[in-house]
């Protein structure tokens, strides 16, 4: 990864904007076989700042962060990002068995920005707009399933 | 007409709060009703815009203490394992409902004749019954006639909402086992209703409508109550109800959204705050003549909180289902409804289906349910799982327990200084054992549809939708805060008509039965308006 220095404006000192990069392309890597970033994409990651700038979320990422980073210093004497990616992962593994609110915090924030990017989108097979106002197709369905139920004696317990 | 005093002072304009309006509208009394929230603009709601799953976590997230508005109040939650789910603003909690309408059943308001446990209402479905179908009229209800779970009603309604890829799976597995399933009755409008656009499957249905289709208070009764002339006031948070020295409610005091402290006087004062906010205000309005808050002499404002517990179950299956199209809700189950002594607990509960999950939807249960992994392997799971779900939860009767309830924090205040509530909840053993029984059944369903893999949780943490029970109603006012009109004991010309005078929970979603039973009791009112009875 580059260690280009965050946007202008950004939320993040510079290690956490590379710490986040490189956990959330642990959670979700490139894929060659399907067509898509990682979720360590710059893009994707200016995203995932944006929508934890919410209430108490920004703090709490950046807090989580912090301790990846704490443990990646612990074991390896390096930041996170710095790490070979065997050693990220592993470290990354073990930060979701032993912070697992603060990786459930990072997991939802990555994958919530990760999968409305319009590469990953698209490679869904959906299409690159919101719900409103075209709405979505829902088949009737088979109907005559409940005829089973129809069949049915009324069975509502009596009031007494 | 003089400005001051007001005839009637609702506070809330929720499910409740609305339909009262419109009800007494009619009688051309100076009806205002204060909100602490907005009007709603759906132009500007999630599924009109690329981030609308995200902001199901920020601005349009379920619980007020995540969502954080400035029109919000928090809620000390830390001993409770259920979280709330509400909203403030113009059409309350069903501006973020799924729109599912089930009535109660006859049974459900006789719970200790039937049972012997909790008590009996101090009125009957037969009684509510011609309110439901006024509430079900006003709403715009999409199901079918002849469930035959329930007593013909003849209502009308408008074709059932689609059954789609899932409800084939689903209809599958309950038809393999022999229960009962049966399209929802969802306030949910499948063609175009009463000035409304028909449904067009967004599949967005719990962050707000766009298109009008489901019928939140704010779409159904508030252009009608409005254009009958009662006076809707937003950003307007009632801080205490105030009293005269004979003990009459005398009206409120308010803070703006600009913070401009208001007082309003009314001859009558209706509270519709919710499960939560109305004994919160009742507990904030203590004064010489009520110290222990307003109606409150039984001891029970605040007591008997109930929510519906949920269970949550999916099933991963080979066929395509529906996925991010369409509403949530599409069938119900009552296999499991009434009372069976055999299943270890008592009571029971309503299976809903629910249709699939949008992308970001799926990488956070697959995640939370290790069927998603972190790094290698993590796209060819979630593709697996995409569109490849669905599943249903349990919605469980909650009895009442009066150690269930809802305080005043003696730290915690919103925005404007007014002490916030604090609510303290623990599942019963008879919860547990029913939240393990729909976990149970709804796995065998979901295997019968041929899921190939199945998962589940309870209680959902997040869950706290139905708030209910914390100013009973009842005859006894040592047993009781409202009377079976919904007059508070303590005080007579206090009316209170949310979720808070449920007696029990039943076990199905009560917003039609919370507006059912807030026109009965402007019916009620209107009928003693009429014989000049009202304040006897």
């Amino acid at each position: 990864m580059t260690r280009e220095t965050p946007p202008e404006g950004h939320l993040l000192n510079e290690t956490e904007w590379h710490t986040l990069r490189a956990l959330a392309d642990v959670i979700v890597p490139p894929s060659e076989k399907y067509g898509v970033p990682g979720a360590g994409d710059e893009a994707i990651a200016k995203t995932i700042v944006k929508d934890a700038n919410y209430g108490d979320k920004l703090a709490r990422l950046i807090a989580a962060l912090d301790t990846l980073n704490a443990m990646s210093q612990g074991v390896h004497g390096a930041e996170f990002a710095l790490l070979r990616e065997d050693q990220r992962e592993a470290v990354a593994f073990t930060f979701r068995e032993e912070q697992p609110a603060a990786a459930t915090l990072a997991e939802q924030l990555v994958t919530q920005c990760y999968y409305r990017d319009d590469r990953v989108v698209a490679s869904l097979g959906m299409e690159l707009r919101p719900p409103m106002p075209e709405g979505y197709q829902v088949e009737q369905g088979d109907w005559s399933l409940l005829e089973q139920v129809q069949k049915r004696q009324p069975f509502h317990r009596p009031a007494g | 007409m003089p400005q001051e005093p007001v005839d009637v002072l609702i506070i809330g304009a929720g499910a409740s709060g609305a339909a009262m309006a419109w009800s007494l509208a009619e009688t051309k009394m100076h009806i205002v009703c204060l909100e602490q929230g907005a009007l709603m603009n759906p132009l500007t709601y999630p599924s009109t815009g690329r981030d609308w799953e995200a902001r199901s976590t920020s601005d349009f997230a379920t619980n007020p203490n995540v969502r954080g508005l400035v029109t919000d109040y928090p809620i000390n939650e830390d001993d409770s394992p259920i979280k709330v789910a509400n909203f403030n603003g113009v059409g309350g909690g069903t501006v973020l409902y799924a729109g599912h309408f089930p009535r109660f059943h006859p049974s459900d308001f006789r719970v200790k004749s039937l049972d012997g446990v909790a008590d009996d209402w101090p009125i009957d479905y037969n009684q509510l019954a011609p309110y439901y179908a006024e509430n079900e009229k006003m709403t715009g209800v999409a199901g079918m006639n002849g469930d035959p779970a329930y007593p013909s009603d003849n209502a009308p309604r408008l074709p059932p909402l689609p059954l789609g890829e899932s409800g084939k799976v689903l209809a599958k597995g309950f038809n393999a086992l022999g229960y009962h399933w049966w399209p929802s009755d969802t306030a949910i409008i499948t063609e175009d209703y009463d000035g409304r656009a028909g449904c067009i499957n967004l599949g967005a249905c719990g962050a707000g409508c766009a298109q009008g289709a489901k019928g939140s208070a704010d779409v159904t009764y508030w252009p009608h109550a409005q254009r009958a002339g009662v006076e809707l006031r937003t950003r307007c948070r009632v801080r205490e109800i105030t009293v005269g020295p004979d003990g009459m409610a005398t009206g409120a005091r308010y803070v703006t959204g600009d913070g401009v402290e208001k007082e309003i006087k009314a001859h009558v004062v209706v509270v519709a705050c919710n499960g939560i906010g109305t004994p919160r205000l009742l507990l904030n309005s203590k004064s010489p003549q009520h110290p222990d808050g307003l109606a409150n002499s039984s001891g029970l404002v605040g007591k008997n909180l109930m929510f519906h517990p949920y269970a949550w179950i999916q099933g991963m299956f080979e066929e395509q289902t529906d996925g991010f199209a369409g509403p949530h809700k599409l069938m119900r189950s009552q296999e499991f409804y009434e009372t069976d002594q055999s299943r270890g607990y008592v009571r029971g509960y309503t299976l809903e289906i629910q249709r699939g999950m949008p992308p970001v939807r799926t990488a956070h249960t697959g995640l939370r349910h290790k069927r998603i992994p972190w790094g290698e392997g993590h796209h060819d799971a979630f593709r697996r799982m995409f569109n490849h779900c669905t599943g249903m939860v349990a919605v469980c009767e909650d009895l009442p327990e009066e150690h269930n309830c809802v305080t005043i924090d003696p730290v915690l205040k919103d925005s404007d200084g007014i002490p916030a509530p604090k609510i303290s909840y623990t599942l019963s053993e008879n919860s547990k054992r029913m939240l393990q029984h729909g976990v149970d059944r709804a796995t065998e369903i979901l295997q019968a549809g041929g899921a190939t893999d199945v998962y589940s949780e309870w209680p959902i943490p997040y869950g706290g939708w139905h708030l209910m029970g914390t100013a009973r109603m009842g005859t006894d006012p040592s047993r009781s805060v409202v009377s079976e009109w919904g007059r508070a004991h303590d005080c007579k010309n206090l009316f209170i008509i949310d979720g808070s005078i449920f007696v029990t929970s039943a076990g199905v979603n009560p917003t039609n039965t919370i507006q059912a039973l807030a026109l009965y009791v402007a019916d009620q009112m209107k009928q003693r308006l009429a014989n000049a009875t009202l304040f006897d």
